[in-house]
């Protein structure tokens, strides 16, 4: 039961990027680029995902636990740092220069359209690049 | 563009209940960057569930490919070397800002965390400036 319902929630996510027009990178594009014709209607994405998700999570955080497992384990970090504004910085750079963010990237890898297995695979590097510099991960380790 | 906005919103209310899934049933917030991430590190506690919920990504990616091939589109306007450009700062910026449009856009607006506000205005600014200077200095063509 507990595998089914963390399938379901990826399937549903996968789902609602397609529906949404996520997954279409000229879409994303359009939406991003405001010197040509503008197209807005991506902004509803937020509006539609924020709009359940604002009032499902209280409802859900008032169990004593999740369904599957012992505790809620949410992000408790608070700081806003520089690493936290150049990182989402970087991260909007890519996205308007590719079209791709990594939800959309991963689904649409499956489609094997090369853009989508380029995009993603450079995103995996990307991550393990990162994995492999942060300096409170080596901090960890020594 | 009444239809896209439609759809777009529909996506966006099935997104938010996807995250709002991964929650009741497992106690943890969508975000499509660290759940990609964490697998990419040394397997723990967590690789179990992500590797699930990535599993059902790239079903409902297999199903958007067969029954709606229309919904994944590759971007037009961009090179391959773009795109693999694109993946790198991404992948590298998400690790490095600990979300990206999911964890900080959707999950960490609907909690209201000011931090995930900061990177979230912070992503959109340099997505729409870096797509909005593409068109301007490049025809809209990289």
């Amino acid at each position: 039961m507990r595998n089914l319902g963390l399938f379901a929630a990826g399937l549903l996510f996968a789902l609602g990027l397609g529906v949404s027009g996520m997954t279409d990178a000229n879409k994303v594009i359009g939406f991003l680029n405001i010197a040509a014709t503008w197209d807005p209607s991506l902004a509803f994405v937020m509006v539609g995902a924020i709009g359940v998700h604002l009032v499902s999570h209280r409802l859900i955080l008032k169990r004593p636990s999740p369904v599957f497992s012992d505790l809620f384990l949410l992000p408790t970090i608070a700081a806003i740092t520089p690493r936290l504004v150049g990182g989402a910085a970087l991260f909007g750079v890519g996205w308007g220069l590719g079209g791709f963010c990594p939800g959309p990237g991963v689904v649409s890898s499956v489609g094997i359209g090369s853009a989508a297995l380029v995009f993603t695979s450079a995103m995996l590097g990307g991550m393990f690049l990162f994995h492999t510099v942060d300096p409170a991960r080596r901090t960890k380790a020594s | 563009m009444m239809n896209d906005i439609i759809m777009a919103t529909i996506g966006g209310a099935m997104i938010g209940l996807a995250a709002s899934m991964l929650l009741l049933f497992h106690g943890r917030v969508a975000g499509i960057s660290g759940i990609v991430g964490g697998l990419l590190q040394r397997p723990g506690a967590d690789t179990h569930w992500q590797a699930i919920f990535v599993a059902g990504l790239l079903a409902g990616g297999a199903i958007l490919v067969l029954a709606w091939p229309a919904s994944i589109v590759a971007p037009a306007t961009r090179s391959l070397g773009a795109v693999g450009l694109a993946g790198l700062l991404v992948g590298f910026g998400v690790r490095m800002g600990r979300g990206c449009t999911s964890g900080h856009g959707v999950c960490g607006l609907s909690r209201l965390s000011k931090r995930s506000l900061v990177a979230t205005l912070s992503f959109m600014a340099t997505g729409f400036a870096t797509a909005t200077l593409i068109q301007l200095f490049f025809g809209g063509t990289v």
